[in-house]
């Protein structure tokens, strides 16, 4: 069994099938009482992970989300998929709206790094801002090799050989780990979360329950649920 | 503009009123006065199920209902999600949910197709008498089963001159030793050509006037036990993929370790597991509704016909508006009925309302669905046909309409009695 570690970072985002609309005042969407779920592009990426765990390339799944409160929703959903443990890096609703690549990527690498994670999978965008910038970061921020728009993944010991989906067609590409991936449509199909494992995530798993707080700027929240979720409190600037 | 006014004006006072407002965080389960939000788990499961509906059940429903032929991939998906015998309880390897959230899932499933929805209920069906009669040995041997291998179980009460009236069944069971000698026939038996082993009600007291309550016995049944004759599938109107039979007991022999709890039980266990699951059948049915209600709507904001689409004709969208009005009844009805018996009390009266009802708005809104899609509803290419043929069982199985009638009076005029 590898020692190899693999962090998944997890958006939540609103549902793509939800009808968007504009808030009145015009500073955003409507996002109060709409429905929210895991970004498709991140489901394509903690699917990849499991599905090394499976095969036994990667020992420790880890999902990653920043975020207010609601975003443990998406980290149960990881977990149901087969994520080991969840963080969630706590930034407060006034704040998240600020929150974009740039933040999530500096939390990444500083996760990284505490977790001792060998791969960075991400999806390659949201679906709300289209930015396809976290993951390039992060791969900059930490100094590793980076293979977006995955279509194809192989683990071969210490080497990643990645397929891109590029405009020009498909790239093939070998990283020496650690690397940052970010997965693309057609890297997989993500499987359902069967109802057994809906339940032992988020009911009876005792997991282990941290409530660390780097930043120092505000105390842990208490949360009664046991999950095998961590929370970190952050506030950036 | 805006945004400068709440920086400046109310921090404090917006945290305050979105904790008030807020309405995407999951509120913790309600101990007190009325509740329509589900829990997280609630909704994960609909989602789950809800998926697998749409994406796999769907797009073959209709070539099932075609060929009749059993939907044994769909079945097997169906067991892997964990979507299969939710009621079994984690002691047996099963999920041992109660019958709101099974109710959320069959609701799911049934918008897919009812044929489906009913071969995988006529598990629960079959599973229910052992889940709250069933002794330990039995639980563990024959509910431990389905929880390892994808295996399907079926309910043996009607009889071919028997249906509605239970107290006036012939099978009969007699003791010889060890042993109990089943003779009869049984009919309408869904899962019956599938199933690994039946429930069966059987009558062990031969005495002509003994009560219903104390003549009749339940017992497990394994299908391959010799005597056991399977007949024909039989060609029904509707939810046609189910596997229907007529089943014949020829000097079955059966050890009385599976009897249900004891000579004489049956009857009331048999009624027992109704209670449990006439609220999923009822979600069955608003399954099926709300299907019929929303294809008919697609449509209607399509279809055009003298110069505007169809809604905009208030013939037709009172029409959608009716049919809303039912299927939202009919799930409050359900809804209500499956939590009054996870509360642990009895439930016969809503349960017979909420069967009686959805069964009925099933079939009106299925054949108001036809009528929107007009002559296209009435063409095989076209989904709502099938919906209109898969309702009307819904009116007929787990306690015809008259029978739900004749306990919802009795149940409601018992509370005016002293």
């Amino acid at each position: 069994m590898a020692e190899l570690r693999a962090l998944v970072g997890v958006k939540r985002v609103i549902d793509y099938a939800v009808k968007i609309r504009v808030k009145p005042d015009k500073t955003g969407v409507v996002t109060d009482g709409v429905k929210h779920s895991m970004n498709p592009f991140c489901e394509i990426a903690v699917e990849e992970a499991v599905r090394l765990k499976e095969k036994k390339l990667v020992k420790e799944v880890i999902a990653v989300s920043c975020g207010p409160k609601q975003c443990q929703e998406t980290l149960r959903t990881a977990l149901a998929m087969g994520a080991d443990r969840g963080i969630h890096v706590e930034v407060p609703e006034s704040e998240a709206e600020r929150l974009g690549p740039l933040q999530v990527s500096r939390v990444l690498t500083a996760l990284a790094q505490k977790e001792k994670a060998g791969l960075v999978l991400l999806g390659k965008q949201a679906i709300d801002d289209d930015c396809n910038q976290t993951g390039q970061m992060t791969a900059a921020m930490l100094d590793w090799p980076q293979g977006t728009f995955a279509s194809k993944l192989t683990l071969e010991g210490d080497k990643v050989t990645v397929e891109r989906e590029i405009d020009g067609g498909l790239e093939t590409i070998r990283l020496k780990l650690p690397a940052v991936v970010t997965a693309d449509l057609r890297l997989n199909e993500p499987r359902y979360a069967t109802l057994p494992n809906i339940m032992r995530r988020t009911t009876r798993q005792p997991g282990r329950w941290e409530a660390t707080n780097p930043s120092l700027h505000r105390p842990p929240s208490v949360v009664l649920q046991p999950l095998p979720v961590q929370v970190y409190h952050c506030t950036y600037s | 503009m805006a945004a400068a006014l709440l920086r400046r004006g109310g921090r404090a006072l917006q945290g305050f009123w979105r904790s008030q407002h807020s309405k995407t965080e999951p509120k913790p389960e309600a101990l007190s006065g009325f509740n329509f939000e589900l829990t997280e788990q609630q909704k994960k499961f609909q989602d789950t199920a809800r998926k697998f509906a749409r994406e796999e059940i769907m797009p073959v429903a209709a070539e099932y209902d075609r060929t009749g032929e059993y939907p044994v991939p769909l079945i097997k998906r169906a067991w892997e999600l964990g979507l299969m015998n939710v009621h079994i309880p984690e002691s047996c390897g099963g999920l041992g949910l109660g019958s709101f959230d099974a109710c959320l899932i069959t609701e799911e499933l049934a918008y897919g197709c009812t044929g489906l929805q009913t071969a995988i209920e006529g598990n629960s069906l079959g599973q229910m008498p052992v889940i709250i009669a069933g002794n330990e040995q039995q639980r563990k041997k024959y509910l431990g089963r389905m929880t390892e291998q994808p295996l399907m179980c079926a309910y043996c009460v009607t009889e071919p001159g028997a249906g509605s009236d239970v107290a006036g069944l012939q099978t009969r069971a007699e003791k010889k030793g060890n042993e109990y000698v089943i003779n009869g026939q049984k009919m309408w038996i869904t899962n019956g050509g599938k199933a690994n082993w039946y429930f069966l009600l059987a009558r062990t007291d031969s005495d002509p006037k003994a009560p219903a309550s104390k003549a009749f016995t339940g017992f497990i049944v394994e299908a391959d036990t010799p005597g056991v004759q399977i007949g024909r599938k039989e060609i029904n109107m509707g939810q046609r993929c189910s596997d229907t039979r007529g089943i014949v007991f020829e000097n079955v022999i059966v050890p009385k370790e599976n009897v249900l709890l004891g000579e004489g039980a049956g009857f009331k266990i048999a009624m027992g597991a109704f209670d449990r699951t006439r609220p999923l059948v009822a979600a069955g049915a608003v399954g099926l509704a709300q299907r019929a209600l929303d294809e008919a709507t697609k449509y209607a904001l399509e279809r055009k016909t003298f110069g505007r689409h169809l809604v905009e004709h208030q013939a037709v969208s009172f029409l959608l508006a009716e049919m809303a009005m039912k299927v939202e009844l009919a799930r409050m009805a359900y809804q209500r009925a499956a939590w009054e018996v996870d509360m642990g009390r009895r439930n016969t009266y809503h349960a017979s309302i909420a069967k009686a009802f959805s069964g009925d708005i099933a079939n009106q809104v299925a054949s108001d669905a036809v009528q929107i899609f007009g002559g296209s509803g009435f063409n095989s290419e076209y989904p709502v046909e099938k919906l209109m043929r898969d309702a009307k069982i819904y009116q007929i199985y787990e306690g015809t309409a008259q029978i739900q009638r004749l306990i919802i009076a009795r149940e409601h005029i018992g509370k005016y009695k002293k």
